[in-house]
Protein backbone atom coordinates (compact mmCIF):
# COMPACT_ATOMS: atom_id res chain seq x y z
CA UNK A 1 0.00 0.00 0.00
CA UNK A 2 0.98 3.53 -0.73
CA UNK A 3 0.98 5.70 2.33
CA UNK A 4 -0.86 8.97 1.30
CA UNK A 5 0.48 10.89 3.63
CA UNK A 6 3.91 9.71 2.69
CA UNK A 7 3.19 9.93 -0.56
CA UNK A 8 1.85 13.96 -0.23
CA UNK A 9 5.04 14.32 1.85
CA UNK A 10 7.19 12.99 -1.28
CA UNK A 11 5.72 15.27 -3.80
CA UNK A 12 5.62 18.05 -1.79
CA UNK A 13 9.17 18.36 -0.89
CA UNK A 14 12.57 19.11 -3.13
CA UNK A 15 15.39 17.91 -1.83
CA UNK A 16 18.38 17.42 -3.78
CA UNK A 17 18.50 14.25 -4.42
CA UNK A 18 17.84 14.12 -8.04
CA UNK A 19 16.65 16.55 -11.09
CA UNK A 20 13.02 17.94 -10.82
CA UNK A 21 11.00 17.50 -14.01
CA UNK A 22 9.04 19.78 -14.13
CA UNK A 23 12.15 22.01 -14.20
CA UNK A 24 13.67 19.94 -16.78
CA UNK A 25 10.81 20.54 -19.12
CA UNK A 26 11.14 24.19 -18.93
CA UNK A 27 14.47 23.92 -19.81
CA UNK A 28 15.15 22.31 -23.00
CA UNK A 29 18.16 21.31 -24.12
CA UNK A 30 20.74 24.01 -25.10
CA UNK A 31 18.64 27.00 -23.91
CA UNK A 32 19.79 27.40 -20.13
CA UNK A 33 20.46 30.41 -18.63
CA UNK A 34 23.67 31.74 -18.54
CA UNK A 35 25.36 30.50 -15.26
CA UNK A 36 29.22 31.47 -15.25
CA UNK A 37 29.83 28.33 -13.09
CA UNK A 38 28.87 26.11 -16.71
CA UNK A 39 31.91 27.50 -18.49
CA UNK A 40 33.95 24.56 -16.55
CA UNK A 41 31.70 22.52 -18.64
CA UNK A 42 31.61 23.70 -21.74
CA UNK A 43 35.45 24.79 -21.95
CA UNK A 44 36.81 21.63 -22.34
CA UNK A 45 34.33 20.92 -25.52
CA UNK A 46 37.51 23.24 -27.21
CA UNK A 47 39.05 19.90 -27.89
CA UNK A 48 36.62 18.39 -29.71
CA UNK A 49 36.06 21.38 -31.61
CA UNK A 50 32.73 22.62 -30.24
CA UNK A 51 31.00 19.13 -30.96
CA UNK A 52 29.02 17.66 -28.14
CA UNK A 53 27.37 14.56 -30.09
CA UNK A 54 29.29 12.02 -30.86
CA UNK A 55 29.17 10.65 -34.49
CA UNK A 56 28.82 7.27 -32.67
CA UNK A 57 25.55 6.73 -30.85
CA UNK A 58 24.94 4.32 -28.32
CA UNK A 59 28.58 5.11 -26.15
CA UNK A 60 27.58 5.12 -22.21
CA UNK A 61 29.33 5.57 -19.38
CA UNK A 62 30.13 1.91 -18.65
CA UNK A 63 30.56 0.76 -22.75
CA UNK A 64 34.16 -0.61 -22.41
CA UNK A 65 36.35 0.64 -25.61
CA UNK A 66 39.64 -1.37 -26.42
CA UNK A 67 42.43 -0.35 -29.02
CA UNK A 68 43.02 -2.26 -31.86
CA UNK A 69 46.52 -4.04 -31.58
CA UNK A 70 48.39 -1.61 -34.30
CA UNK A 71 46.43 1.48 -34.45
CA UNK A 72 48.86 4.24 -35.78
CA UNK A 73 48.90 6.80 -32.41
CA UNK A 74 51.77 8.51 -34.06
CA UNK A 75 48.60 10.29 -36.87
CA UNK A 76 47.07 10.64 -33.78
CA UNK A 77 46.00 14.34 -31.41
CA UNK A 78 47.20 14.09 -28.12
CA UNK A 79 43.86 13.50 -26.52
CA UNK A 80 43.15 10.65 -28.93
CA UNK A 81 46.17 9.26 -28.35
CA UNK A 82 46.33 8.88 -24.65
CA UNK A 83 42.88 7.09 -25.03
CA UNK A 84 44.55 4.54 -27.78
CA UNK A 85 47.00 4.05 -24.90
CA UNK A 86 44.68 3.49 -22.19
CA UNK A 87 42.84 1.37 -23.87
CA UNK A 88 45.16 -1.32 -24.51
CA UNK A 89 42.89 -3.05 -22.13
CA UNK A 90 39.03 -2.90 -22.16
CA UNK A 91 38.81 0.42 -20.56
CA UNK A 92 35.14 2.19 -19.78
CA UNK A 93 34.25 5.13 -20.97
CA UNK A 94 33.78 6.90 -17.41
CA UNK A 95 37.32 5.67 -16.33
CA UNK A 96 38.86 6.79 -19.64
CA UNK A 97 36.69 10.50 -18.63
CA UNK A 98 39.01 10.34 -15.02
CA UNK A 99 41.95 9.37 -16.41
CA UNK A 100 42.16 12.56 -19.22
CA UNK A 101 39.95 15.01 -16.39
CA UNK A 102 37.56 15.74 -19.04
CA UNK A 103 33.93 15.76 -18.68
CA UNK A 104 32.60 12.35 -19.92
CA UNK A 105 30.50 14.25 -23.11
CA UNK A 106 33.81 15.27 -24.29
CA UNK A 107 35.55 11.68 -23.57
CA UNK A 108 32.93 10.92 -25.55
CA UNK A 109 33.27 12.55 -28.74
CA UNK A 110 36.58 11.97 -28.78
CA UNK A 111 36.07 8.26 -28.42
CA UNK A 112 33.65 8.16 -31.17
CA UNK A 113 36.27 9.57 -33.14
CA UNK A 114 38.47 6.83 -32.86
CA UNK A 115 35.80 4.53 -33.09
CA UNK A 116 35.09 5.82 -36.56
CA UNK A 117 38.62 6.02 -38.21
CA UNK A 118 39.18 2.46 -37.01
CA UNK A 119 41.24 3.02 -33.61
CA UNK A 120 39.74 1.60 -31.21
CA UNK A 121 36.21 -0.66 -30.72
CA UNK A 122 33.46 -0.60 -28.60
CA UNK A 123 31.63 -3.79 -26.71
CA UNK A 124 28.28 -3.47 -28.26
CA UNK A 125 25.91 -3.51 -25.07
CA UNK A 126 24.75 -6.53 -23.56
CA UNK A 127 21.26 -7.41 -23.30
CA UNK A 128 20.60 -8.39 -19.84
CA UNK A 129 18.89 -11.44 -19.83
CA UNK A 130 18.00 -13.42 -16.96
CA UNK A 131 21.13 -15.70 -17.17
CA UNK A 132 23.23 -12.87 -17.38
CA UNK A 133 21.38 -11.13 -13.98
CA UNK A 134 21.62 -14.18 -12.10
CA UNK A 135 25.57 -14.32 -12.74
CA UNK A 136 25.69 -11.30 -11.68
CA UNK A 137 24.16 -11.90 -8.20
CA UNK A 138 26.38 -15.03 -7.86
CA UNK A 139 29.14 -13.50 -8.54
CA UNK A 140 28.86 -10.17 -6.45
CA UNK A 141 27.62 -12.74 -3.55
CA UNK A 142 30.86 -14.86 -4.04
CA UNK A 143 32.82 -11.84 -3.39
CA UNK B 1 28.38 -11.45 -28.67
CA UNK B 2 29.10 -8.64 -30.12
CA UNK B 3 29.65 -7.41 -33.51
CA UNK B 4 30.85 -4.31 -33.17
CA UNK B 5 33.82 -6.31 -31.46
CA UNK B 6 36.68 -7.60 -33.56
CA UNK B 7 37.41 -10.78 -32.04
CA UNK B 8 41.21 -10.42 -33.92
CA UNK B 9 41.93 -7.94 -31.41
CA UNK B 10 42.55 -9.73 -28.54
CA UNK B 11 42.81 -13.87 -27.95
CA UNK B 12 40.56 -13.20 -24.88
CA UNK B 13 36.96 -13.18 -24.78
CA UNK B 14 35.20 -9.54 -24.54
CA UNK B 15 34.22 -8.32 -21.51
CA UNK B 16 30.95 -7.46 -20.72
CA UNK B 17 30.03 -4.26 -18.20
CA UNK B 18 27.31 -3.49 -16.65
CA UNK B 19 26.62 -0.61 -14.45
CA UNK B 20 24.46 -0.24 -10.77
CA UNK B 21 23.48 3.16 -10.35
CA UNK B 22 23.50 4.55 -6.55
CA UNK B 23 21.28 7.34 -5.53
CA UNK B 24 19.94 9.43 -2.68
CA UNK B 25 20.89 12.80 -0.99
CA UNK B 26 24.06 14.70 -0.77
CA UNK B 27 26.00 13.77 1.81
CA UNK B 28 24.34 10.50 2.55
CA UNK B 29 27.32 8.38 1.32
CA UNK B 30 27.52 7.31 -2.16
CA UNK B 31 30.53 7.63 -2.33
CA UNK B 32 31.29 5.68 0.54
CA UNK B 33 28.75 3.02 -0.62
CA UNK B 34 30.80 2.75 -3.75
CA UNK B 35 34.31 3.10 -2.43
CA UNK B 36 33.83 -0.29 0.34
CA UNK B 37 33.61 -2.37 -2.66
CA UNK B 38 35.05 -0.93 -5.85
CA UNK B 39 38.46 -2.24 -6.78
CA UNK B 40 39.61 0.79 -7.56
CA UNK B 41 39.42 3.99 -5.78
CA UNK B 42 36.20 5.56 -6.84
CA UNK B 43 37.23 7.73 -9.71
CA UNK B 44 35.72 11.43 -10.16
CA UNK B 45 34.75 12.66 -13.25
CA UNK B 46 33.04 15.70 -15.29
CA UNK B 47 33.80 18.22 -12.13
CA UNK B 48 35.75 19.11 -8.98
CA UNK B 49 33.89 19.71 -5.89
CA UNK B 50 33.55 23.16 -5.35
CA UNK B 51 34.40 25.12 -1.78
CA UNK B 52 30.75 25.56 -1.22
CA UNK B 53 30.14 22.38 -0.82
CA UNK B 54 33.08 21.38 1.96
CA UNK B 55 31.88 21.14 5.38
CA UNK B 56 27.91 20.07 4.11
CA UNK B 57 28.94 16.51 2.73
CA UNK B 58 32.00 16.75 5.60
CA UNK B 59 29.59 13.94 7.03
CA UNK B 60 31.65 11.05 6.36
CA UNK B 61 33.31 9.06 8.75
CA UNK B 62 36.70 7.87 6.99
CA UNK B 63 38.88 10.69 8.29
CA UNK B 64 40.49 13.10 5.94
CA UNK B 65 37.92 12.10 3.15
CA UNK B 66 36.41 15.02 1.87
CA UNK B 67 35.79 13.48 -1.80
CA UNK B 68 32.18 13.74 -2.53
CA UNK B 69 29.37 13.58 -5.23
CA UNK B 70 29.64 17.19 -6.29
CA UNK B 71 29.25 15.09 -10.40
CA UNK B 72 29.88 11.65 -11.26
CA UNK B 73 31.65 9.21 -9.40
CA UNK B 74 32.27 5.66 -9.65
CA UNK B 75 33.94 2.76 -9.10
CA UNK B 76 34.30 -0.78 -10.48
CA UNK B 77 34.30 -4.56 -9.80
CA UNK B 78 36.12 -7.35 -11.51
CA UNK B 79 33.01 -10.36 -11.01
CA UNK B 80 35.03 -12.55 -13.30
CA UNK B 81 37.47 -12.02 -15.86
CA UNK B 82 34.95 -11.07 -18.88
CA UNK B 83 32.37 -9.57 -16.45
CA UNK B 84 32.64 -6.11 -14.85
CA UNK B 85 30.26 -4.05 -12.80
CA UNK B 86 30.44 -0.44 -12.75
CA UNK B 87 28.79 1.43 -9.47
CA UNK B 88 27.72 5.18 -10.80
CA UNK B 89 26.79 7.54 -8.07
CA UNK B 90 24.53 10.51 -9.01
CA UNK B 91 25.14 13.90 -8.92
CA UNK B 92 23.52 15.20 -5.54
CA UNK B 93 22.64 18.56 -7.45
CA UNK B 94 19.86 20.03 -9.53
CA UNK B 95 22.37 21.51 -11.96
CA UNK B 96 24.01 18.33 -13.02
CA UNK B 97 20.35 17.08 -14.00
CA UNK B 98 21.33 16.46 -17.51
CA UNK B 99 23.54 13.96 -16.17
CA UNK B 100 20.82 11.36 -15.02
CA UNK B 101 19.63 9.98 -18.11
CA UNK B 102 23.34 9.40 -19.63
CA UNK B 103 24.15 7.47 -16.35
CA UNK B 104 20.85 5.83 -15.86
CA UNK B 105 20.34 4.73 -19.09
CA UNK B 106 20.92 0.62 -19.83
CA UNK B 107 21.39 0.42 -15.82
CA UNK B 108 20.43 -3.20 -14.74
CA UNK B 109 18.79 -1.03 -11.24
CA UNK B 110 19.31 1.03 -8.75
CA UNK B 111 20.20 2.01 -5.01
CA UNK B 112 18.71 4.93 -3.18
CA UNK B 113 20.67 5.27 -0.33
CA UNK B 114 18.75 6.99 2.45
CA UNK B 115 19.52 9.44 5.55
CA UNK B 116 17.14 8.61 8.32
CA UNK B 117 17.28 12.18 9.73
CA UNK B 118 16.82 13.58 5.73
CA UNK B 119 14.18 11.43 4.15
CA UNK B 120 12.91 13.67 1.56
CA UNK B 121 16.52 14.31 0.34
CA UNK B 122 16.16 11.15 -1.52
CA UNK B 123 12.28 11.68 -2.75
CA UNK B 124 13.20 13.36 -6.28
CA UNK B 125 15.63 9.85 -6.89
CA UNK B 126 12.25 7.33 -5.86
CA UNK B 127 10.43 9.68 -8.48
CA UNK B 128 13.62 9.36 -10.87
CA UNK B 129 13.53 5.49 -11.25
CA UNK B 130 9.84 4.91 -10.67
CA UNK B 131 9.05 7.33 -14.00
CA UNK B 132 11.61 5.61 -15.79
CA UNK B 133 10.90 1.98 -14.64
CA UNK B 134 14.42 1.34 -13.15
CA UNK B 135 13.96 -1.30 -10.93
CA UNK B 136 15.55 0.04 -7.59
CA UNK B 137 15.53 -0.95 -3.40
CA UNK B 138 15.74 1.78 -0.59
CA UNK B 139 18.93 1.32 1.46
CA UNK B 140 18.71 2.91 4.58
CA UNK B 141 21.89 3.98 5.67
CA UNK B 142 22.73 4.16 9.61
CA UNK B 143 24.86 6.41 10.91
CA UNK B 144 26.67 6.59 13.84
CA UNK B 145 24.61 8.14 16.46
CA UNK B 146 21.65 7.98 14.48
CA UNK B 147 18.52 7.05 15.60
CA UNK B 148 17.79 3.69 14.27
CA UNK B 149 13.91 3.94 12.30
CA UNK B 150 11.63 1.25 12.41
CA UNK B 151 12.02 0.42 8.69
CA UNK B 152 8.12 0.23 8.48
CA UNK B 153 8.35 3.79 9.37
CA UNK B 154 10.71 4.39 7.12
CA UNK B 155 8.37 3.32 4.24
CA UNK B 156 5.59 4.67 5.56
CA UNK B 157 7.39 8.09 5.25
CA UNK B 158 8.39 7.46 1.89
CA UNK B 159 5.16 6.81 0.38
CA UNK B 160 6.92 3.85 -1.64
CA UNK B 161 5.07 0.44 -2.84
CA UNK B 162 5.27 -2.75 -0.36
CA UNK B 163 7.12 -4.42 -3.64
CA UNK B 164 9.56 -2.13 -3.06
CA UNK B 165 12.55 -3.68 -1.21
CA UNK B 166 14.03 -1.52 2.26
CA UNK B 167 17.20 -2.74 3.57
CA UNK B 168 19.13 -1.33 6.19
CA UNK B 169 22.68 -0.81 4.87
CA UNK B 170 26.13 0.28 6.61
CA UNK B 171 27.98 1.94 3.67
CA UNK B 172 31.19 1.74 5.18
CA UNK B 173 31.15 -2.04 5.32
CA UNK B 174 31.84 -4.16 2.55
CA UNK B 175 29.49 -6.95 3.34
CA UNK B 176 26.42 -4.83 3.99
CA UNK B 177 27.36 -3.35 0.62
CA UNK B 178 27.49 -6.84 -1.25
CA UNK B 179 24.51 -7.71 0.65
CA UNK B 180 22.32 -4.53 -0.96
CA UNK B 181 23.96 -5.48 -3.93
CA UNK B 182 22.45 -8.92 -3.66
CA UNK B 183 19.45 -7.77 -2.88
CA UNK B 184 19.44 -5.33 -5.93
CA UNK B 185 19.56 -8.11 -8.26
CA UNK B 186 17.20 -10.24 -7.06
CA UNK B 187 14.85 -7.55 -6.91
CA UNK B 188 15.58 -7.13 -10.62
CA UNK B 189 15.42 -11.12 -11.20
CA UNK B 190 11.62 -10.86 -9.46
CA UNK B 191 10.92 -8.10 -11.26
CA UNK B 192 11.70 -10.06 -15.03
CA UNK B 193 10.36 -13.50 -13.82
CA UNK B 194 7.21 -11.54 -13.13
CA UNK B 195 7.61 -10.04 -16.41
CA UNK B 196 7.82 -12.91 -18.06
CA UNK B 197 4.99 -14.64 -15.98
CA UNK B 198 2.61 -11.62 -16.93
CA UNK B 199 3.43 -12.29 -20.88
CA UNK B 200 2.84 -15.99 -20.75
Amino acid sequence: MTGPRGQAGRRAAGGQGGPDPSRAQLRPVGEHEYDPADDMVIRPFLLTGGRTRPVQEGLRVETLVHARPRSATAVLRFEHQQIVQLCREPTSLAEISAALRVPFGVARVLVSDLVADGSVVVTEREELSIQLIERIRDRVRAL
Amino acid sequence: MSALYDRTTSTTVAPVSVKIVISGGFGVGKTTFVGSISEIEPLLTEADMTDESVGVDNRDPVPGKVTTTVALDFGRISLDETLRLYLFGTPGQDRYAFLWDDLVEGALGAVVLLDTQRIEDCFPAIDYFEEHRVPFLVAVNHFQDTRQFELAEVREALGVDDLVPLVPCDARRRDSVKGVLVALTEEVLARRLAEQAAVF
